[in-house]
């Protein structure tokens, strides 16, 4: 994990596998497939559930303050708990979990490279029971919204080019060829991008075992779309989990300043009357 | 408990490239797949073996695809 800007927010499986219940310690696992948890997993690990607990079930938001710490109280975590995230689809939604763990200011979060599906291809220890937890009572910080981008922000990227917009969706969701991943139910009414950005899918970051690429070819794969850090850049995908991935590699692997998460994303901009879309490659 | 034959494989439904995983654990095997390009899971399934759990995965993915629309770019 050497050359990475930093590499403290990452944790091999080894370590999971040595630290999994170490005291001070909580393994998270959240999923795409909300049933994964279930089959199986990492030992001591407790389940969230994005679509649940991880946003706010009424309002169209990520959790408001007041769930978030009673979400990390009753998990047993505390200010100072190293709290390690991974799960399916190459981590999506743990990093979805860990964008917004670093919205509220918790201190020390890890991803676990490679995520649930190298777990089990290395054939490493499963366990079918939720662990006890003795729940604490968690005081969040208040949020840190400059890691998360607003339409309003996304507006100015586009039009004044004040910041890079980095799509990071299938390029047939990015021509506006499908208005959704190819077997899950459309829920845009336009297809195509925002107008001005670059279409650098999420999984290009990734090399075939699911771990994250170096930090030199991570580096070369943004270049080559004009990505350098140089000015802020906004992440985006259809709901922002894809998107939290890509800006973890941005902020994390490679350092660059004012990188933030537009979880509005397609959803949002795809359905906006009046919004410009730019179609094609 | 290990996920034990873990194993990949791709190909293509309803015109789309799918990456179908399948394993065992305990005594159920399990399948999964997912759409390669985003990489969403798109379907699961059980079973006491690991073709029948394929042959489930994919009949379930393969409807989930063919509902999929591709629209003109103009």
């Amino acid at each position: 994990m050497s050359g990475y800007a930093h590499p403290e927010v990452l944790v091999t499986t080894d370590w999971v596998d040595r630290h999994s219940r170490d005291r001070g310690v909580r393994v998270v696992e959240v999923d795409v497939d909300t049933g994964s948890y279930d089959e199986g997993h990492v030992p001591g690990a407790i389940g969230w559930a994005w679509d649940s607990q991880l946003c706010d079930t009424v309002v169209r938001d990520i959790l408001p303050k007041d769930r978030f710490e009673r979400l990390l109280g009753d998990s047993g975590i505390s200010r100072d708990t190293v709290v390690v995230l991974y799960g399916d689809n190459n981590n999506w939604f743990a990093a979805w979990a860990f964008w917004q763990l670093k919205i509220y200011g918790h201190p020390d979060v890890r991803l676990m490279n490679g995520g649930r599906v190298k777990w089990l291809a290395e054939g490493r220890e499963l366990s079918l029971e939720s662990p006890a937890v003795a729940p604490t009572d968690y005081s969040a910080s208040e949020p840190d919204l400059s890691i998360r981008a607003f339409l309003d922000q996304v507006r100015e990227a586009s039009g004044a080019s004040a910041a890079d917009l980095v799509d990071v969706r299938s390029p047939a969701e990015f021509s506006g060829e499908i208005l959704a991943p190819p077997g899950l139910p459309e829920t845009c009414q336009r297809g195509g991008h925002v107008p001005g950005a670059r279409n650098i899918p999420w999984g290009k970051a990734c090399a075939p075992d699911g771990t994250f690429k170096s930090a030199g070819a991570l580096r070369e794969l943004y270049a080559a779309e004009g990505i350098v850090g140089d000015k802020p850049i906004v992440a985006y995908c259809r709901i922002g989990e894809r998107s939290s991935h890509s800006w973890f590699v941005l902020k994390y692997l490679l350092g660059y300043e004012g990188v933030s998460n537009y979880d509005g994303s397609w959803t949002e901009w795809g359905n906006l009357v009046g919004a410009p879309v730019e179609r094609g490659a | 408990m290990r996920a034990e034959s873990f194993s990949v494989t791709e190909l293509e439904l309803a015109g789309w490239p799918v990456r179908i995983t399948s394993y065992r654990i305990g005594e159920t095997w399990h399948a999964k797949a997912d759409n390669v390009s985003p990489g969403a899971n798109i379907a699961r399934a059980r079973a006491e073996g690991r073709e029948q759990a394929e042959v489930k995965v994919i009949e379930r993915a393969s409807e989930r695809l063919g509902a999929t629309r591709r629209h003109p770019r103009g």
